[in-house]
């Protein structure tokens, strides 16, 4: 029995296809579940994609935070469901309380749309779980926001348990200590800005990005 | 009462900000000199009913805590106004 | 009727009188704003329609040619592409980001109107130079604007060109082009069928936005900057947010067969999308412009009918389906109101019907009554004065300048003046949603992965992009250089292993009142009728921009080519501008040593001349053998030669690998730099070189060896040597640098 991954689809959502897409590749059943349903409807894991939710209006996940499936999305963390956030979805995690810090306009005040190598960290996540520790992946990032910050005590904190799941080799974007994806306390709900489905091909350019992918159905 | 309300949305203090500096470092190549502190903001402007100032007051701030601001990394300054009569909003 | 109140809205003596004819009384205010907007020259078309007409639009393969809102071809497997290229010049000049950013919006609303959802966009992109501030402000909020939209909007944008060049000073060139896919048979025309049915319009509120932007901001030269600033009023703002309602909920509708005809509002607003549906349906149409959802309070009939507020649609139901469709616009939450109603007209037997009628109310006042097809059959049609500049003979050929023909000081500096990274700009774009994208910007041309559009199945083959213009050539010689622009299209698929299939156009020109301009128009027209019936290649679609000038000088003739092609197995990635450690160079194609045209004749004043002759018959012979090596896996680089020449070719390929080369075989600055086409530079592994080079003769391309790569630094024997760290920060700080120097609006 495969595992059920259910996709959030906001308003200005664009990227569920491509994480529908990505968990198909790896023999997962993706689903959509709809912003406005109050539900995460049984899945067995849910991934928040990237895009623009709400247009990003106000600040990135600002208003998607407030959508009946976010409560749903909540609950599900709160009982040990392991939810993963991917760009945009890392920024509505971190709006909606379930990862600490902010992110930022990049550095270069510029959209960034490029691929970058990043470090596992951790692989004891949800999303790292089928990755090899100390792994260098070459992974997508296509973002105008993704600047992570946070004060000094979450920092200490997050490195100190270890809860910094992925980190920028080559920082493209300002990040704090280069932090591309972190974990929350119960290490279940996982925030990172890279695009591991944008990297499930060599066709495409990378094939980096399948063991995360395959963490997600593992 | 309906009340004016400006929103001014700022970084907080030692977050740092990019479009502030990057404003700084423009102004001397256009022979502005002597600029300082650039800190860039959001300005948001709404009309509110409330019982009375104190009240509409404390809704606003609930507001800006809950969604206009990210406390993380954003303040908000609140000023209030009693407007004149219902539709003098524009 | 006031006195010469016509004129001010852009309309002659001739113009009104025509309208009165068909009227047969005098037009009132709403009546003549109408007959305004429509029979402007960006929406009627009126001074180049009767060129087109003489560009080949038809192949087996063309579902829908020039005329509608985008060509569309079938690409085989069920699956049709739908294309477009549009201008949005003269907006970008005034408000750069947000006249980019609406100009991505309205060529998505082309794409998704013919029920193909948007899955990539190229913008080809002009401007001033970079040392002056201005122009920087302008490509900085450009390059701003069309990320800002295109990213939230979710449509990556694969490639394009950016240009830098004194002609764009004031004026800069912003085209856009945008590719879209749909299941064969879901192919929808924008036409209003059906007495009775309903009229209703989707997404955005009509505001005051865009009033007059189309006669205004389309059609009229820029003077100076109080102008400017005075037209600053009417630039449309873009939502992108919108725009991606818009597109899913006018997707469901259409998958769910809700919608019997559909058509965006573009320029001249709901009067355009009322009556050109009525008219290509044979019907009439009652407006109620009192249902039009409105922004601000106070706005006239007039107003409403010709703003062009951005993210609206106009979709034609059947009155039994219009719960469903409300229900699927709630779902996106997307405003969705019935403003008309289909009334008889020809195609229901009704000679006297076919009336666009405006109410006050749907039993109110008649506040305009017009022959709906008059807006657009009875448009005006110029054939201006063509006349050849004096620099030209009889027969449009060029004259051979006086000018010498230019000397190198130093080929070595030369070189490195040519060399220019465009990632800062492609880099701030999302190339890769969708996971189609196996080569993005940066390359010769796009590849996209090509997948079902209703089933995402993967069909194993591909679709190829590329954007192509020069005006320098087209300034020596409008029609040759047209031509060689099209067969750069043609090389550049070939170097990512696609055959073409279609061609789109963006003509830029200057103002059409000036006979050398339309001089210009017409052979370039004629060059690219020519090189398109020579490859077999169909021209689907086009948009034409005039009166691109700046303080009264036309620019030097930009037209653009958007070809689209196809790579029929996708097994590999392309192998791209590159080189390997030790490979063989091979120059496939000969050398013409002539430098009028070319970007380095021109940094030297060098602006006469005759341009390299095109030979079609090697030209295909060339493209066809490079297509065949590159999809057979059997070269390790490959490169067209175009600008900069066999110099820029080479050195692009070797900033790009890290990798020097060591060329020989090269008489002189002239070869080095001469822009003769058909000519393609391989990079190929060692033990493959007899291979190649057989196959090569086989086909009857020309090729020879010209050199190795390898090492760190770029020489060409006897005539320069350059340190390939010197050339990789020369390519990779240009833009950035020149950028980050500032900007100002005045």
């Amino acid at each position: 029995m495969s595992r059920r991954v259910g996709v959030v689809l906001f308003p200005g959502s664009n990227c569920e296809q491509d994480v529908l897409e990505g968990v198909s590749l790896v023999e997962g059943q993706p689903e959509v579940l709809w912003h406005g349903d109050a539900t995460v409807k049984g899945v067995d894991c849910v991934v928040v994609p990237g895009g623009f939710a709400h247009g990003d209006y106000l600040r990135p996940g600002a208003i998607a935070r407030f959508s009946p499936v976010m409560s749903a999305v909540a609950e599900f963390a709160a009982g040990g469901g392991p939810v993963i956030g991917i760009c945009n979805g890392f920024q509505v995690l971190t709006e909606a309380g379930l990862l600490p810090g902010a992110l930022q306009k990049n550095r270069g005040l510029k959209f960034l749309c490029t691929t970058v190598p990043v470090r596992v960290e951790a692989t004891d996540t949800p999303l790292t779980r089928s990755a090899d520790k100390g792994a260098v992946l070459r992974i997508p990032v296509n973002h105008f926001e993704g600047n992570y910050t946070c004060d000094d005590d979450t920092l200490a904190r997050l490195n100190a348990e270890e809860r910094v799941v992925l980190r920028y080799v080559e920082n493209p974007n300002g990040s704090i200590d280069d932090i591309a994806g972190i974990c929350n306390e119960a290490r279940n709900v996982v925030g990172l800005m890279p695009h591991p489905e944008r990297a499930a091909s060599e066709l495409l350019g990378s094939s980096d990005g399948l063991p995360l992918l395959r963490s997600l159905v593992a | 009462m309906i009340f004016s309300v400006h929103v001014e949305v700022r970084l907080r203090p030692g977050i740092a900000d990019p479009q502030g500096s990057t404003i700084e470092r423009a102004l001397p190549s256009l022979g502005f000199d002597g600029v300082t502190g650039v800190r860039v903001g959001k300005s948001i402007r709404f009309t509110v009913e409330g019982a009375d100032e104190a009240s509409a007051r404390a809704e606003v701030e609930d507001m800006c805590r809950r969604f206009l601001t990210n406390p993380v990394i954003e303040d908000a300054v609140v000023e209030l106004t009693a407007a004149e009569a219902a539709g003098a909003s524009s | 009727m006031e006195d010469g109140i016509h004129r001010s809205l852009g309309l002659t003596d001739d113009e009104l009188d025509s309208i009165i004819a068909i009227l047969g009384r005098e037009p009132n205010h709403l009546e003549l704003a109408m007959y305004a907007v429509m029979w402007s020259e960006h929406c009627s078309y009126k001074s180049s329609r009767v060129h087109l007409k003489r560009l080949p639009t038809e192949a087996p393969w063309v579902l829908v040619g020039p005329g509608e809102n985008a060509g569309v071809v079938d690409v085989g497997d069920g699956i049709a592409a739908a294309i477009r290229i549009e201008s949005h010049n003269h907006p970008s000049a005034i408000e750069p980001y947000q006249g980019a950013a609406t100009g991505v919006g309205g060529i998505l609303r082309d794409i998704f109107t013919m029920g193909a959802r948007p899955i990539a966009l190229m913008d080809p992109l002009r401007f001033g130079p970079l040392d002056d501030p201005r122009s920087r402000w302008i490509a900085e909020g450009v390059v701003s604007g069309v990320s800002g939209y295109g990213n939230s909007v979710g449509v990556p944008n694969v490639g394009g060109e950016t240009v830098f060049d004194e002609t764009y000073k004031g004026n800069p060139l912003v085209n856009v082009l945008c590719l879209g896919l749909l299941p064969t048979e879901r192919l929808v025309l924008g036409q209003a069928t059906g007495v009775g049915n309903l009229a209703v319009l989707l997404g955005s509120t009509t505001g005051r936005d865009g009033i007059g932007g189309v006669s205004v901001l389309a059609s009229a030269g820029f003077s100076d900057e109080e102008t400017d600033s005075a037209k600053r009023p009417s630039v449309q703002v873009g939502d992108p947010f919108e725009e991606k309602r818009l597109i899913e909920a006018c997707l469901e509708l259409l998958d769910a067969g809700l919608v019997v005809g559909i058509q965006d509002l573009g320029g001249a607003g709901l009067t355009c999308a009322t009556s050109e549906t009525a008219s290509r349906g044979g019907m009439g149409m009652d407006v109620d412009v009192t249902q039009v959802p409105r922004r601000e309070e106070g706005m006239e009939p007039f107003e409403v009918m010709t703003s062009e507020s951005q993210e609206r649609m106009l979709a034609i139901v059947e009155p039994e389906g219009l719960d469903r469709v409300l229900e699927i616009c709630r779902r996106w939450e997307i405003r969705a109101s019935v403003i008309g109603k289909v009334t008889p007209g020809p195609a229901t037997g009704d000679a006297d019907g076919g009336r666009l009628r405006i109410l006050d109310g749907w039993d109110g006042e008649v506040l305009a009554d017009i022959p709906a097809a008059s807006l657009h059959e009875d448009a005006p049609l110029y054939q201006r004065p063509c006349v050849a500049p004096p620099a030209f003979d009889e027969g449009g050929r060029v004259l051979v300048t006086d000018q010498p023909v230019p000397q190198s000081d130093d080929p070595g500096a030369e070189l490195l003046e040519l060399l220019a990274d465009t990632r800062w700009v492609w880099s701030q774009y999302d190339h890769q949603l969708f996971l189609n994208t196996v080569e993005g910007p940066g390359g010769d041309a796009a590849v996209l992965r090509l997948k079902h559009p209703a089933t995402n199945a993967d069909t194993g083959r591909g679709l190829a992009l590329t954007t192509d213009g020069n005006h320098r050539w087209c300034a020596v010689d409008p029609r040759a250089g047209t031509a060689l622009t099209v067969a750069e299209s043609v090389l550049n698929l070939a170097c990512v292993g696609a055959r073409p299939l279609a061609v789109v156009n963006c003509l830029n020109f200057g103002n059409p009142e000036h006979p050398e301009v339309m001089w210009q128009l017409s052979e370039a027209v004629d060059g690219m009728a020519e090189a398109c019936r020579a490859f077999d290649i169909p021209v689907i679609g086009g948009n034409v921009s005039l009166y691109n000038e700046s303080l009264g000088a036309d620019i030097d003739p930009t037209p653009v080519i958007g070809m689209l092609g196809v790579v029929d197995r996708l097994e590999r990635r392309p192998p791209g501008v590159g080189l390997v450690d030790g490979g063989r160079l091979l120059l496939v194609g000969v050398t013409q040593p002539e430098v009028s045209g070319s970007r380095w004749a021109r940094n030297r004043g060098h602006r006469g001349g005759h341009l390299p002759v095109l030979d079609h018959e090697i030209h295909l012979a060339v493209a066809g053998v490079v297509r065949q090596l590159v999809a057979g896996g059997l070269v390790a680089g490959a490169h067209d030669v175009a600008t900069g020449g066999l110099g820029l070719a080479l050195a692009e390929m070797a900033v790009r690998s890290g990798l020097g080369v060591s060329v020989a075989r090269v008489a002189d600055a002239a070869e080095l730099f001469s822009e003769s086409p058909s000519r393609v530079v391989l990079c190929v592994e060692p033990d493959l070189l007899t291979t190649v080079e057989n196959v090569c003769q086989h086909a009857g391309a020309p090729v020879s060896r010209i050199g190795v790569a390898g090492g760190d630094r770029i020489t060409v024997k006897g005539l320069l040597d350059v340190a390939l760290a010197d050339a990789a920060a020369a390519w990779a700080d240009r833009i950035p640098a020149a950028l980050g120097s500032g900007t100002a609006q005045d």
